[in-house]
């Protein structure tokens, strides 16, 4: 691999968890082999309004990946992030044309029932957001929504998905209390293991980590290395370390065009855009 | 002028804000703190004047009518003399009255409510209904009276009210008749007319204060509006709510005009026994016998104030225990 003379040193070298190295050795070499395809975006348009915010995305996110999105305030990430699990209806005016599938299905459809889209793409949201209901409720309330359960089964289905989101140990005693009482890198697992307990497919993250401190963010990037065994992960970032450390595969945005994607190893040590290296290596104007 | 403030602004150097405040003349400390603490004197002085007043107020009527109060005062039915008069039949019409009002405007209302902020779309058509509500909030309660009076008394019309079509034995509980005439249901629903708008208001105020981020979050796990309605929404707004229709019953029991206009029967010696049975309100009782001369009477006014208020609080006390009954089980 060559650098060029002014490329930002590699962000990545020794900061992914040592545990995942197998891991990171099959997403490095991913670009070269065929892989399964979960999300495939092709000249996706999007408005609010009549300002456009996505202008032609072709983009394609692996399965059992992490896709990171990164770009400058307003670039679109955000918005293309919203388009999968179709969080844009109730925003007047959004409209969206082309074409999105997840594993073929068309996302756009008008017949698409978005309750059970929902329930395949789960998010989380930049500002933990658990309801005023107990541990227990909260991360049970997604699977009520959507069929009744044998008492024991919740139980099962509560302890799973705390554990997968790696707060089990944490809040085993005091399931029952609330949920405003955890603190705020708690609250954030905890409304990753509510989305988890709907048994989704993809996991979208909205900048899971903006309103963390440094501690509760390191836990939430492992848990996310974690979760891409069974989830597809597509994650918006504004931290650029954040994206090098956690993810396979990046995609840079730019006033609401992609002007690249690809490895995350090759974004962030060998753009093939200007821009993008400007970006990644903070020097952008 | 413009050109001068123009050239001005070339020819000088722009000065930073630290220079401009340094060039300032300084507000004097004393000026800034005296109107300080003046506007904390002026809302002491209010806040006090307001509290003094209902003081004096509640201070006369005890006064007035204490020595009236006993059981006999409760349960007695009105009466020419004034040592054997009572409030019976005024009291039970008002109970009666306002928990018919209660169990039609806050389901009817809370719905009204939840229909506006959580599934309707902006339109022209919401606006439209936005605007009479908030209009319908200001309309004097006697106008209601007058509706009450064609809708529910006599059913605009569509049936004599001299042969009215009934249901049941009018001795029994399950008992009615259409159109309603000036029985306690027509009654109620009259003063549902005019605490819905209230309802409505403050219910709407209720829901839109809920974070937003709390009904994203219960759609992104494939909630269905409804389900993100009643599981989120209703149950963290459910305190504000409560509290609106407690205000909203203040009002209704308070209210003797649309009652009036019903044409209910000023002295009666029956308490309701069922929706068709004739009734009075205290509103109307205190109002009859304050006109009158002599000042047995004037206490006994006094007394059924009293009567009014503790109605009041009792009712106001029922619903605080609703609500914080609904607020355990929300969290």
């Amino acid at each position: 691999m060559t650098t060029p003379a002014n490329a930002p040193p590699p962000l990545n070298v020794d900061i992914k968890p040592p545990t995942l190295a197998v891991a990171v050795s099959t997403a490095v070499g991913s670009e070269n082999q065929p892989e399964e395809i979960a999300i495939r975006a092709h000249g996706l348009n999007s408005w609010y309004g009549t300002v456009q915010a996505l202008k032609s995305i072709s983009l394609e996110i692996p399965k059992c990946r992490v896709t990171a999105l990164i770009g400058p305030s307003g670039c679109g990430k955000s918005t293309f992030l919203r388009c999968m699990n179709r969080m844009n209806d109730p925003i007047p005016g959004a409209r969206a044309s082309g074409i999105l599938t997840l594993y073929g299905d068309d996302l756009l459809a008008r017949s698409l029932d978005v309750v059970e889209l929902r329930r395949r793409v789960g998010m989380v949201f930049q500002k933990p957001n658990p309801f005023t209901k107990s541990i227990y409720d909260n991360v049970a309330f997604g699977p009520r929504l959507h069929r009744s359960f044998r008492r024991t089964d919740l139980d099962e289905l509560v302890e799973n998905s705390l554990r997968a989101a790696a707060l089990w140990d944490e809040v085993k005693d005091r399931l029952k209390s609330s949920a405003l009482g955890l603190s705020g890198g708690q609250q954030q697992r905890l409304c990753i293991a509510r989305a988890i307990a709907v048994g989704p497919e993809v996991l979208l993250m909205d900048e899971p980590c903006s309103a963390l401190d440094p501690r509760s963010t390191a836990s939430i990037e492992q848990l996310i290395r974690e979760l891409e065994t069974n989830y597809t992960i597509v994650i918006v970032t504004h931290n650029m370390q954040q994206a090098a450390r956690v993810s396979d595969r990046t995609a840079f945005f730019f006033e609401g065009t992609l002007v690249e994607c690809g490895s995350t190893d090759r974004i962030f040590t060998n753009p093939a855009n200007k821009q993008t290296e400007d970006y990644v290596s903070g020097r952008f104007g | 002028m413009h050109s001068l403030r123009a050239q001005a602004q070339s020819n000088t150097r722009r000065r930073s804000p630290g220079e401009i405040v340094a060039a300032a003349a300084p507000a004097s400390q004393l000026a800034r703190r005296v109107v300080d603490r003046g506007f904390l004197a002026l809302c002491i002085v209010f806040t006090g004047l307001a509290v003094v007043i209902l003081g004096i107020l509640l201070v006369t009527i005890w006064q007035d009518g204490h020595t009236r109060l006993s059981w006999q005062f409760l349960n007695s039915f009105a009466s020419r003399r004034t040592e054997e008069a009572g409030v019976r039949a005024p009291m039970w019409g008002s109970i009666w009255a306002c928990v018919i009002c209660a169990l039609a405007a806050v389901p009817i209302g809370v719905g009204t409510a939840i229909y506006l902020e959580e599934f309707s779309k902006r339109s022209r058509f919401r606006s439209f209904i936005q605007l009479n509500i908030a209009n319908l909030a200001g309309v004097p309660s006697i106008v209601y009276g007058i509706l009450g009076l064609t809708a529910f008394a006599r059913a605009f019309g569509s049936a004599s009210t001299d042969s009215p079509i009934t249901i049941g034995q009018p001795e029994s509980f399950f008992y009615l008749q259409l159109p309603f005439g000036h029985g306690v249901l027509a009654g109620g629903l009259t003063l549902m007319l005019v605490v819905l708008p209230i309802i409505i208001v403050s219910s709407q105020e209720a829901l839109r204060s809920v974070p937003r981020s709390l009904r994203t979050a219960s759609l992104a796990l494939g909630g269905t509006q409804w389900q993100t309605t009643w599981n989120i929404t209703l149950p963290a707004s459910i305190p504000m709510i409560m509290t609106g229709a407690i205000l909203a019953m203040s009002r209704a029991i308070g209210e003797a005009a649309p009652i009036l206009v019903l044409g209910v029967p000023l002295f009666i010696r029956t308490t309701p026994i069922n929706l068709m049975s004739d009734f009075t309100v205290l509103p109307l009782q205190i109002y009859n016998w304050s006109m009158r001369q002599q000042s047995g009477f004037h206490e006994l006014a006094a007394a059924a104030i009293i009567v009014l208020l503790a109605v009041l609080l009792t009712l106001n006390a029922v619903a605080v225990i609703i609500r914080h009954r609904l607020q355990r089980a929300a969290s």
